[in-house]
């Protein structure tokens, strides 16, 4: 279980988080909304570890132990995962290339020998396939004059080959269209298992058509507003967040 | 020549071999026959050249090179000079060894052991045409392949060459490629030169494996100042390796070599070099290749070690449809200063020139792209392409471009680009949330950055430069 208690967070002296509390379980789909400014690409980016912002109060715990002081790469071993809203771009470093030292990094974690170069191939290939994707994608530079889908294709399939045991994704819905969201929300579907832990950071109902959240949070100004169960969406389709904040 | 072409291994199989920065770092005790006194005089030039039993011709030429060296000021650009004492210097060192042994096992044995660490028997073995290893001022060991040496190919110390070719020496050691009044460093090295490659391809003679030589500096506050000349005959071809370093200690060394390449017609030279002085050597080296019609000169630079490098590869295009290519990478981490780049001079109609160079900084070092391309009038059509770019790693270090263009003429095409970058917080961030290390992500990135460019070199080459390059941010991260 990951859970974040009381967690309040300030990036150059302001503070964007301010309390808050969220339990994400073990084998659920939980996702997270609220208007632009509420801080849920903070919260992202603080579970992951962003070195830019500072807790200054509250935990985040994993499976019951702090993981504040833990460097990203450390949260990555524990298998935490995060997808960019905006990843960054990295020329001349092909993704083949990066995906293999980072699943060998992970598996060097967990105490496993690195995966062939034969073997690496063929994962990625099965992968590729689940995304309807060329081969050659992967020969291409990490994110490097991707288009905004592109980007979000490519943290996708990072996702499916470090199979992570905590998927967080900001936005990884937005910018793209129907055909690619449907193999997106298929890719977040075939990740999911018993003991996987699913935060879906989003804008729009339509992703959560495809991934059906077990629980919704409301985030608002920094704090959890309101949750709730997949039918909250309708609401807030239909009222937007006005009236949350009203109450 | 296609019975002497060995495949150099896969940058994969490479990895297994170590390499580690003690191989670069330990010293032997001093075992001299002769150590000069600190500092740079007459008495000086005329015993190296006595001992070395040298024509009268080369006697003058140091003594006029001395008076140029006292007449000439310091350069008044670029890195700071200051610190370098040239009066404790010491600048003529012989190992007790044999001259230019051709086995290894007549190597006496300390040297031998360097020798083995740095790793150049092994190369040597798998894909060397010849070798050559200089310890102080007196190469030690050389040895041409036997294919190579019936074909005519002279691959020689340059002491030696003096005394067995001294008409091509006379003619081409330091008269139109690099004269002695080029610069002070350049005065200097023709003063106290010692040891060195010649190397002579006769016409149209292809030799498609590399020769190298390696110079290796042991001794505190010592000083080498290795000449190597090549002569590409009309239609032949060369490449030639040389790797350079030194021990670190805490009083300054000093490195003046000198590089004079001559490319005849439709001949071909290639020229790759990694240096990696110690962190206490001034490096102030001359290079510079004059190629002639439809011939092409590829410089491959790599510099990782230094306190201070000044280091401008040139070019003269003399004759028409000469062309020449650079790929220069310097590497400046802590306290170190890095001033390199290219010159090329185009002389002739249609010659052409590209440049490519990446600097990385890191730990406050500084990494400075300096370089001239002049077309001069006559010189038309023409072509020259600059790229020269800086990585910063971290907030204290510095990366500068100082790109000159002259150009004279109208009818040229001319291009040139520079970006200069650091490595943001962000991008780290993204690649350590896939479980790379801040140490493994900022490789990911250095890597990635030298990509374009080491896909052009050589493999032996690259493997050696990629972890070289590795080995350093290890040093500086960890």
């Amino acid at each position: 279980m990951l859970e974040i208690k009381n967690l309040h967070v300030e990036i150059e002296g302001k503070e964007i988080l301010k309390g808050v509390n969220l339990k994400l379980e073990k084998g659920k789909v939980h996702a997270l909304m609220g208007p632009n400014g509420s801080g849920k690409s903070t919260l992202a980016n603080v579970v992951m570890g962003h070195p830019k912002y500072t807790i200054t109060k509250g935990e985040i715990l994993l499976d019951g132990q702090s993981i504040n002081e833990l460097s990203p790469d450390e949260r990555a071993k524990k298998g935490l995962f995060l997808s960019f809203q905006y990843p960054s771009e990295v020329d001349g470093a092909t993704i083949s290339t990066f995906l293999r030292q980072a699943l060998n990094s992970s598996r060097k974690a967990r105490g496993e020998e690195p995966i062939s170069v034969l073997d690496f191939h063929n994962l990625l290939k099965e992968k590729l396939r689940l995304l309807n994707t060329e081969e050659s994608f992967a020969e291409r530079y990490l994110n490097q004059g991707f288009s905004g889908g592109e980007k979000k294709k490519s943290e996708i399939l990072q996702l499916a080959i470090l199979n992570p045991g905590i998927a967080i994704l900001d936005e990884t819905d937005s910018g793209t269209d129907i055909d690619a969201l449907k193999v997106i929300a298929d890719n977040i579907n075939k990740v999911m298992g018993e003991n996987k832990i699913v935060l879906i950071i989003t804008h729009y109902k339509r992703i959560l058509e495809h991934v059906k959240p077990d629980k919704l949070s409301i985030l608002i100004n920094g704090k959890i507003a309101l949750e709730g169960n997949a039918e909250l969406v309708d609401q807030l389709e239909e009222k937007g967040y006005g009236w949350i904040e009203e109450d | 020549m296609s019975d002497l072409q060995i495949v150099p291994p896969s940058l994969e199989e490479q990895e297994v071999i170590e390499i580690n920065r003690e191989n670069y770092d330990h010293y032997n005790e001093e075992r001299l026959t002769y150590k000069a006194e600190p500092g740079l005089t007459e008495e000086l030039a005329r015993k190296i050249s006595s001992d070395k039993g040298e024509p009268k011709w080369m006697l003058n030429k140091r003594l006029t090179a001395l008076r140029v060296f006292k007449e000439k000021e310091l350069p008044k650009w670029g890195p700071d000079l200051s610190n370098l004492d040239l009066s404790k210097i010491i600048y003529y060192m012989k190992p007790d060894a044999k001259k230019n042994a051709n086995s290894i096992g007549e190597i006496p044995e300390d040297i031998r052991k360097t020798y083995e660490k740095l790793g150049i028997p092994k190369a040597e073995r798998e894909y060397l045409g010849g070798s050559g290893f200089q310890y102080e001022s007196e190469s030690v060991y050389h040895n041409l392949k036997k294919e190579l040496a019936d074909k005519g190919v002279v691959f020689l110390d340059m002491d030696e060459a003096v005394q067995k070719y001294p008409e091509k020496v006379k003619k081409y050691f330091m008269t139109n490629c690099v004269p002695i009044n080029l610069h002070k460093f350049s005065a200097l090295h023709a003063a106290v030169w010692s040891g060195g490659t010649f190397i002579y391809i006769p016409k149209n003679v292809k030799v498609d494996i590399p020769l190298q030589a390696y110079f290796r500096m042991n001794a505190k506050k010592g000083g080498q100042f290795e000449h190597t000349l090549i002569i590409v005959d009309e239609g032949a071809e060369v490449h030639y390796i040389e790797g350079c370093s030194a021990p670190q200690y805490t009083e300054n060394s000093l490195h003046a070599g000198c590089v004079e390449i001559h490319v005849m017609k439709n001949a071909r030279a290639r020229y790759s070099s990694i240096e990696n002085w110690s962190k206490n050597t001034y490096n102030l080296n001359t290079k510079r290749a004059v190629v002639h019609e439809n011939g092409v000169m590829e410089w491959i630079n790599g510099n990782a070690g230094s306190a201070i490098t000044m280091l401008y590869p040139c070019s003269v295009l003399l004759g028409e449809n000469a062309k020449t290519d650079y790929i220069g990478i310097a590497y400046a981490g802590e306290g170190q200063y890095q001033d390199t780049g290219c010159k090329v001079y185009h002389l002739a109609p249609n010659t052409s020139s590209s440049v490519l160079s990446k600097g990385i900084s890191i730990d406050g070092g500084i990494s400075s792209y300096r370089g001239i391309v002049d077309i001069k009038k006559g010189a038309v059509n023409s072509k020259s392409n600059v790229r020269c770019d800086g990585l910063m790693l971290d907030n204290k270090s510095k990366a500068l471009t100082t790109p000159s263009m002259d150009v004279h003429e109208n009818d040229v095409k001319v291009a040139h680009e520079a970006a200069v970058g650091k490595v943001e917080e962000d991008q780290l961030f993204y690649l350590m949330s896939r479980g790379l290390s801040e140490d493994e992500a900022i490789k990911l990135i250095v890597a990635g950055y030298i990509e374009p460019l080491i896909k052009e070199l050589p493999m032996e080459y690259a493997v050696e430069l990629n972890r070289l390059i590795e080995l350093e941010i290890e040093n500086s991260v960890c």
